[in-house]
Order: C-alpha cells, then structure tokens, then sequence
C-alpha cells in the first residue's frame, strides 16, 4: 500500500509538472485574446480571477451547469482543505475551524456529481459529445465521495490508525496500512484519481492558467507581441 | 447548381437547441483546390502516398508551435458549454458542428499518436486512428467552422474552436488537401494584390467612375486616389469595395470624409486588398506574406499614416497580427494607432467637429448594427475594451436618426457568425451558410418585426457579400444590408 501510494504521488508530480512545463515552452506566437479583454496585467489577473473562482465565462454560457459545476468544485476544495487534519500533528486551527464545513461538504457534493452524471446521460447534445473516460471520472469521484460518506457516517474507521498511517506516509517513515476495507477502497481509489489525473482532462485544473484567449493583454497594437519562431 | 438544394430553416421566433441530426450537413462539402493553385502557396500539390506520416509530422510541429492547440487539446472536459453556441450546429443540427464534437475530430488523433492515454486506453478516450475517412470528416467539418470565435467566449478554459480548425487546416494544405476558394483567392493576391484579381489600371477606371458619379450626384470633386507618392494616409480596403453592392457605398463614404477633413490620402494598387485569408487557412508564412504587401506599399508610398477599411478579419490580421508579422512600424506617425481602422478614424473627426452630418438623410432608414465576430471577439478600437462595440455606434448614432440595438443574446462579444466567414464564403456550401445564417436572421427579423428595421449596418466585407446574398432565402431584401461608412456617405455635408 504504501509502495502505491508513493508511486500514484510521483506519478502525478511528475506528470503535472510535465505538462505543466510542454504548456510553458510551447510559445504563443500571436495575439489572440478573446476580446473585449484586460489591456493591463492587473486587469488579466482579475480576468483570470473571475474565471478561477467564479467560472464567468460557465456563467454566461449555461447557468444551471454553472451550477452544478461551481457547487461541486467549492465542496471539492473544502473536502480536500478538511482532509489536511490527516497530515498534520498538531493539527492547525484553521483546518479544524472549517471541519463542520468540510463533512457538508462531503455530503453536498453528491448533488452536483449526480446532476453533472445525469445530464451526460439524458441530455443528447450531452451524451453525444460524453466519452467513456468522462463517465468513469464522475464515477470514481462518486465513489470516493461515497465511500467517505460511508466512513464517516455508517461504518467508523479507526482514525488514529488512519492519520498514523498517513503521517507515516508524509514523513518517509511508512507505517503499515491500516487493515479496514472501506478505508483502504476509499484511499485506492483517490490514489487512482491522482494517478490518472495528469493523464486526463482533470488537467483543466493547469491548462486554464495558460489559455491565451484569457491570459495575454489586449495591447496587440501598443506593444509588438513577438516569440522566438514567430519573427522568421 | 446547387442551388436547389437550398433549404432555409423556418424562423420559429427564437434561437433554440435543435435535435441532433447525425450527418446533417456532411454533403455540404468545399471544393478542392487545383494543384496549381495549392503550389503557388508552396503547398504540396497532390496528396503524397506518405499523407499520413506527413500530416502527423506537421501536427507535432505545430504542438510545438502554437500553445493554444496543445493547451486546448488537453484542457476540455467536454461539459458541452459550447455545445449549443455554434450558428453551424444551431441551424444544421449536425452533431460535429457542436464546437466540441469539432475539436473532438482534432483530439481524437491526438490522443491516439500523441498522448500516453490515448495510445494505452484507446477508443475509450476516444483516440481513434488517423485515416481517409478521418481525413474526409476533417475535410467537411474543418470547413464549416467560420472561425467565428463564438464558442471561445462561453468555455470556461477559453478553447477557442478556430485555432483547431486553422491547425487542421494548415495540415491538410501540408499534404497537399486543400479548399479551393481560399487558396485561389490567396493566389490572386499574390500575383495582383488583391482577392479579386483586378489589376491596377481596373482598379483606377472603377475609381474614376466613382469620382464621377460623386461629382454628378453632389457637385463636389471629391478624389479617390490611387498611388500617389507622399500622400498622408495609405488606406487599405477590402478589394470588395470597389466592386460589390453594398460595399461600394463604403468605399465612397470613406472618399467623402477624407475629402472634408482634408486629409491627403491614397488607395494602392500593390496593396489593393485588406482581406488577408492567410488566417483562414491557418498559415502564419501565407499570412505574412500578403500583409508584407501593405508593409513594402506604405514604405514605398511615403505615407505617415495607415488607416484601413471596413473588414472584420483582416481587422483582426491588422490590429492584432500585423504589429507580430511586418512590425515594428515605426517610421509612420506615432501619433495615431497602426493600423487605426476608418471608424476610429471618422470619429475623431466627427468629435473634433471637422465633419457634420446631416441626419435626416438617412431618415428613410431604421438602423440597426451587425458586431461582425472578428472585430467583437478579437480586436479592440480606441483605447477602452469594449471599444470596438462603442465607436462604431457611436458613428451611427452620430449619422442616422433612428437607431435600434440587437439585443443582447446576439450582440457585441456574443454576436453570431453571419454564416459565411472563416473562408466559407463559396457557393457549393450554399446551403450551410444559408442555415448558419439562422440565428442572426432570426434576431433581424424579429427587430424587422418589432421596430420597423430596414437597414441593418455593419463594417466587415464578408458579413455584407453573405448576408446580402443569403438573406433573401429568410424574406428579408438583401438591401437591408449596409455598411457604417454607407450612412457616412448619405449624410455627410460636403
Ligand atoms: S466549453 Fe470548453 S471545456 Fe466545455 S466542452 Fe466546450 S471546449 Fe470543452
Ligand atoms: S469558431 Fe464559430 S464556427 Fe467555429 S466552432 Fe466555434 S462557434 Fe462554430
């Protein structure tokens, strides 16, 4: 177990930064904003902003979606911000503070997951533009999500064995894996996630960051915009 | 003809999500271009035996050369966001006009040679096998995408369908698959500066003409003129001004205003042609070397200014690409934006009161404006964002009485296609452009309908040559389509 754990975590630092780094080399060699656009940097970060926090542009484009998506990703970063109280000791305040929020969270997000599940299902511009990965990834998400709900609701695992465990992992001085079932399908398939994650459209996470219709200045007749290949 | 194969949807009085229609639109297919035409561009010719491993090379090229393809390769997660904003999908409900099932046509090859998911999961990512049916699909749908942008401004990630298509493009043109009407035109370009093949001693008759016609019908001898050494101004045009109805009417009103505010000017037969289909075709060194023309021309000619016509594309070439492709231009006026596009232009001079308008001469018209997609969604005017949307307006508002906006859901940045940019401007696709014209026939009708619109304005040289020809399939005259500097002709008091 812990040997997966290792390898799914390298797996995807590797991986991301990979990514990560192809997207930064590769140049933009025009200007191509979607304009009306930002003609200052301060002005793209708020762009950038508006699009990071609040999805404007999901927004414009479909409200109920929006939705849906916007729920499941701000139940998604308070479920993860919860999760840290299992790798620090002592564990902060703050991560304690947004505890109570964190377990809403973790039920709240259902709601999206099925809305977003279903709408691929019966929606036809959506089932016909839906490949098989798009429905395992909410799969394995509904299946980590539920599999936390059971945890911490139905079936109680041993959290002083759990947190143990992951200290150990965090600290190089792995311990063995805790031996409940529910727990360690819950941990396996959230490895799976963070295995595939460089490898999927989960890198949408990254990409949004280097869209150059959202992330350059409309300064295109002020400033000449010149890369490397692009002044042949 | 294909002409009758024609069908113009019904306008139901609202845009709304058609049922999807498997292949709906696959036979409307553009023609391929001639191999001569395709080697004047330095493309291959004919197809190579070796197509496919040439088409995989220059797709990893280009993954090394634009950022935007590889970012949005990887990025959509296909929540459909985009999926309904396509006039093309709107109005033909053939599914791979949805932006995303047309990028998937991209994707699908990239997953399956260029991605470590795509060559160990397969189909399930849905990589597929590059092939000629492949190749037939990306041929068809590739070119029934107007490169119109609409799609990049509702995705969260900002994936903008046309630099796929402008990809795929440029890789077919790479062995030697290439459409017709773009490659030809670029090839008129090349050989007589501008996209109808006009040469110069043409061009200055038709001037001559207008001239003429300016002094018959004000009494003011009002010039066009055509290379002139030392002029003040080069003012480049779409070459559709000197010859198409409505979009002559332009070409005169741009005439009148330099004539009052005197202003020195000259049109140039070298660089007869603002168009630039470098862009549709995807083709950075294609694209370079038409807008070169303009370079070598305002050099030549001395001028300290450059100032162009109304065009949307080539707008976006000028304003966001020629700085890149031909800049620094720095030996003309820095004083004034280069390029500055003739609304900025006209309505400096009408704020600073160097021209008035008399307005009733366009009371016979109800006005409203067409946001042609490359000006909306790609380049800016004045020094505002937003001001591409605010100065031509402004222009109207200044010239005409009675002036009503589209509303919102078709207007400015989320402005529809008129159905026939992105280098589809070519009749054996007739009955797309036609269908992709929907949702903007629909807005006009209903203003038509509402508050007695009969002249719907625009500034872009495309947008005027397809709307005048499509919009009478829908009952609507093809004179309710106009140009901005048209109503600047109308009321302008010499
Ligand atoms: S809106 Fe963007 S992310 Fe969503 S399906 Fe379309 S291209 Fe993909
Ligand atoms: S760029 Fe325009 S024509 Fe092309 S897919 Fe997007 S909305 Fe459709």
């Amino acid at each position: 177990m812990n040997i997966i754990a290792y390898i799914a975590v390298v797996i995807f630092i590797v991986g991301f930064i990979c990514k990560v780094r192809v997207w930064t080399k590769v140049p933009a060699p025009l200007k191509i904003v979607t304009t009306p656009a930002p003609i200052t940097y301060p002005g793209v970060i708020l762009r950038m902003a508006s699009e990071v926090f609040l999805f404007r542009s999901l927004f414009r484009g479909n409200k109920l979606l929006w939705l849906g998506g916007w729920i499941f990703h701000i139940s998604l970063l308070f479920i993860v911000l919860r999760h840290l109280r299992y790798f620090f000791y002592p564990v902060p305040a703050w991560i304690m503070s947004l505890q109570t929020i964190g377990i809403y969270a973790g039920y709240i997000i259902l709601l999206p997951l099925i809305y977003l599940l279903l709408r691929r299902w019966t929606v036809e511009i959506n089932s016909y533009i839906s490949n098989a990965m798009d429905y395992f990834t909410l799969f394995l998400i509904i299946g980590i999500a539920f599999t936390g709900i059971l945890m911490k609701q139905y079936i109680r695992v041993d959290l002083v064995d759990v947190k143990a465990f992951m200290l150990g992992l965090l600290t190089l001085h792995p311990t063995i894996s805790p031996g409940d079932i529910l727990f360690l399908v819950h941990f396996l398939l959230v490895l799976f996630l963070i295995l595939y994650f460089p490898f999927s459209k989960l890198m949408h996470a990254g990409g949004i960051f280097f869209s150059p219709t959202r992330n350059q200045r409309d300064n295109a007749r002020e400033i000449r915009h010149i890369t490397p290949w692009s002044n042949i | 003809m294909v002409s009758e194969k024609i069908e113009a949807p019904i306008l139901t009085g609202s845009i709304t999500v058609p049922k999807i229609k498997e292949n709906a639109s696959i036979d409307q297919k553009c023609h391929h271009a001639a191999e001569k035409h395709m080697e004047k561009l330095g493309f291959p010719g004919v197809k190579p035996v070796d197509w496919k491993e040439k088409a995989l090379k220059k797709m990893k090229e280009l993954l090394k050369k634009y950022r935007s393809l590889k970012v949005y390769l990887d990025t959509c997660v296909r929540c459909g966001s985009c999926a309904d904003k396509c006039h093309y999908f709107l109005g033909t409900g053939d599914p791979k006009n949805m932006p995303v099932a047309r990028q998937e046509l991209f994707r699908k090859i990239y997953k399956r040679y260029f991605t470590v998911e795509g060559k160990v999961l397969g189909g399930l990512t849905n990589a597929e096998d590059l092939t000629e049916e492949v190749l037939e699909e990306w041929y068809t749908y590739f070119h029934q995408c107007s490169q119109c942008r609409r799609c990049s401004v509702f995705c969260p990630y900002g994936i903008d369908t046309a630099e796929i298509s402008m990809a795929a493009r440029e890789i077919m043109d790479s062995i030697g698959v290439g459409q017709k009407y773009c490659n030809e035109v670029l090839g008129k370009v090349y050989d007589l500066g501008n996209n109808l093949g006009m040469p110069g001693p043409a061009l200055r008759n038709t001037l001559d003409f207008f001239e003429e016609d300016i002094q018959e019908t004000t009494g003011v001898d009002v010039k066009l003129p055509l290379d002139v050494v030392g002029a003040e101004v080069l003012l480049v045009s779409p070459s559709a001004d000197f010859f198409s109805a409505p979009h002559v009417d332009s070409l005169v009103g741009y005439a009148k205003i330099f004539h009052k505010a005197g202003i020195s000017w000259t049109l140039s037969s070298y660089a007869s042609e603002f168009a630039n289909f470098g862009m549709f075709i995807g083709s950075y060194a294609v694209m370079k070397k038409v807008a070169t023309r303009i370079l070598d021309e305002a050099r030549r000619l001395k001028v300290k200014r450059l100032i162009v016509g109304e065009c949307g594309h080539a707008w976006r070439v000028g304003y966001s690409f020629w700085n890149t492709l031909i800049g620094p231009l720095d030996f003309l006026d820095p004083k004034y934006p280069i390029p500055q596009h003739i609304c900025e232009f006209s309505l400096d001079l009408v704020n600073s009161g160097a021209v008035k308008f008399d307005k009733s001469a366009n009371d016979e018209f109800t006005v409203t404006y067409h946001d042609s997609c490359n000006v909306a969604r790609a380049t800016r005017m004045g020094d505002k964002p937003g001001g591409q949307f605010e100065i031509p307006r402004a222009l109207i508002r200044a010239c005409c009485n009675k002036f009503v906006d589209m509303p919102d859901d078709v207007n400015r940045e989320k402005t529809f296609c008129c159905g026939g940019g992105g280098g589809l401007l070519t009749e054996e696709i007739m009955d797309l452009r036609v269908k992709g014209t929907q949702p903007k026939a629909q807005a006009l009708k209903d203003l038509m309908e509402s508050h007695q619109v009969n002249l719907m304005v625009m500034i872009c040289a495309i947008c005027k040559a397809h709307f005048s020809h499509v919009l009478p399939h829908y009952g609507i005259p093809m004179e309710t389509v106009g140009g901005v500097h048209q109503l600047i002709n109308n009321a302008i008091v010499l």
